[in-house]
């Protein structure tokens, strides 16, 4: 009867930790509802592979041999072998979302553009760490406030902090509500924060609607190829959505095929994440520097538009620069309230949303162009 | 620490964020130019 005792003697202290961490992740998922579709299947998949002998994981039986897990093979067949899972997962945010109100605002792009330099501060912060330059990318990337885009870059640079990546990414782009405040308010006056904003859209016909998916493709495409996979999904699940003649299709994205991809990425993620590779003290500093990113990113958009107010006559709020991070729709409902606070007639939601959306193109070009540049430099 | 791995990622920063630049303000400027093309149409 002793094979009744073989996993209890095979427990180690570093997996009864992992079930305590899975088990606060399931807790922020649930009592805290923190990116509970993400979080959830993550916490539940950080028990299931730290069960001594588990039998999700690939493992080699006396007298059998080598029997596959299903948690390694969903790992292997849809996040290893081609990134899968992610890329699917963009066509329904393609689809879910409206650049309506960044095409009757354009300029709103620039501010995508500049939030993305809390990646790369990070990157380097990383390297001074100790980090390879791989390494690092992959975790300057959870900057880029969106998990699917976290996941593909850490998995194609071969990253071996996966894991930690996706738990940080997705745990700090559900407490946008609570790092964005405090960032915003290190790097802007209460006078800053009270700026109005006309808004005078452009009106926006659905040919520009049309065009603008596949204008993106070709423009990212051509100067950024390696961006092409997260741009051309992003804005294929889009041109389904503009279309108008393949409505069934664009619901099914937007709902059956995220909840479906959501469902199973989180609990592949936990592949990632065995006691053996995840109990480190990389993990810590992971967590640590994927919390310096998205301040990087907040403080970063926040100051451009800063810089811009230079220049312009009709001054910009600097806190619409900070909604360029990709957490979409957080960041502009966190500056429409913070825009409140200061001023209780400043509406900033429409100029947000169009930053935010931006933030959703310009990280994934962010994703794309490390991908494209890390090679050459290593 | 690697100064190697640092100067690398500075260099990165430099490429990365022109990069990004580049892609974003030729797709601003195609916006614009797109709008002008269909607004043109409705009139």
């Amino acid at each position: 009867m002793d094979f009744l005792f073989d996993g209890i003697t095979q427990i180690t202290w570093q997996q009864i930790l992992m079930w305590i961490i899975g088990g606060g992740l399931i807790y922020l998922a649930i009592v805290k509802n923190l990116e509970p579709s993400l979080l959830l299947p993550m916490g539940f998949g950080a028990i299931l592979v730290n069960i001594p002998m588990s039998g999700v994981l690939n493992q080699v039986l006396p007298g059998i041999g080598e029997v596959n897990g299903i948690i390694d093979w969903l790992f292997e067949v849809g996040i290893e072998s081609a990134e899968m899972m992610p890329l699917l997962l963009f066509i329904g945010i393609g689809a879910m979302i409206d650049f309506g109100p960044l095409l009757a605002n354009p300029r709103l792009l620039l501010f995508g553009a500049a939030a993305q330099f809390g990646i790369f501060a990070t990157i380097t912060v990383a390297t001074l760490f100790g980090f390879s330059l791989a390494d690092a990318a992959s975790i300057g990337i959870i900057g880029a406030a969106d998990g699917p885009t976290s996941i593909l870059v850490s998995q194609v640079l071969k990253s071996n902090y996966i894991g930690p990546i996706a738990v940080a990414a997705y745990s700090y782009m559900a407490l946008v509500p609570i790092i964005q405040p405090i960032a915003i308010k290190m790097c802007t006056t209460k006078k800053d924060r009270m700026i109005r904003m006309t808004y005078n859209p452009k009106s926006v016909t659905r040919k520009t609607r049309l065009l603008f998916p596949i204008a993106v493709t070709i423009i990212s495409g051509l100067v950024a190829p390696a961006s092409i996979s997260l741009v051309g999904f992003l804005m294929f699940g889009n041109l389904i959505r503009e279309c108008g003649v393949l409505r069934s299709l664009s619901e099914t994205a937007q709902n059956d095929l995220v909840n479906l991809i959501t469902l199973l990425l989180g609990i592949t993620i936990s592949a990632s994440m065995k006691a053996e590779t995840f109990i480190t003290l990389e993990t810590f500093l992971i967590m640590g520097l994927g919390l310096l990113a998205f301040v990087f990113d907040t403080i970063a958009g926040a100051l451009f538009a800063k810089f811009l107010n230079l220049f312009l006559k009709e001054k910009i709020n600097p806190m619409v620069g900070a909604a360029g991070i990709s957490a979409f729709p957080m960041s502009s409902r966190v500056i429409q309230k913070m825009g409140l606070e200061a001023d209780s007639q400043n509406h900033l939601l429409m100029h947000a949303v169009g930053a935010n959306v931006s933030g959703q193109i310009a990280s994934v070009i962010a994703g794309g162009v490390i991908i494209g540049l890390i090679p050459g430099l290593m | 620490m690697n100064n190697i791995n640092v100067i690398n990622s500075l260099k990165l920063m430099g490429m990365g964020m022109s990069a990004i630049f580049v892609v974003i303000i030729v797709i601003y400027l195609v916006v614009n130019l797109m709008l002008k093309l269909t607004s043109r149409k409705i009139k």
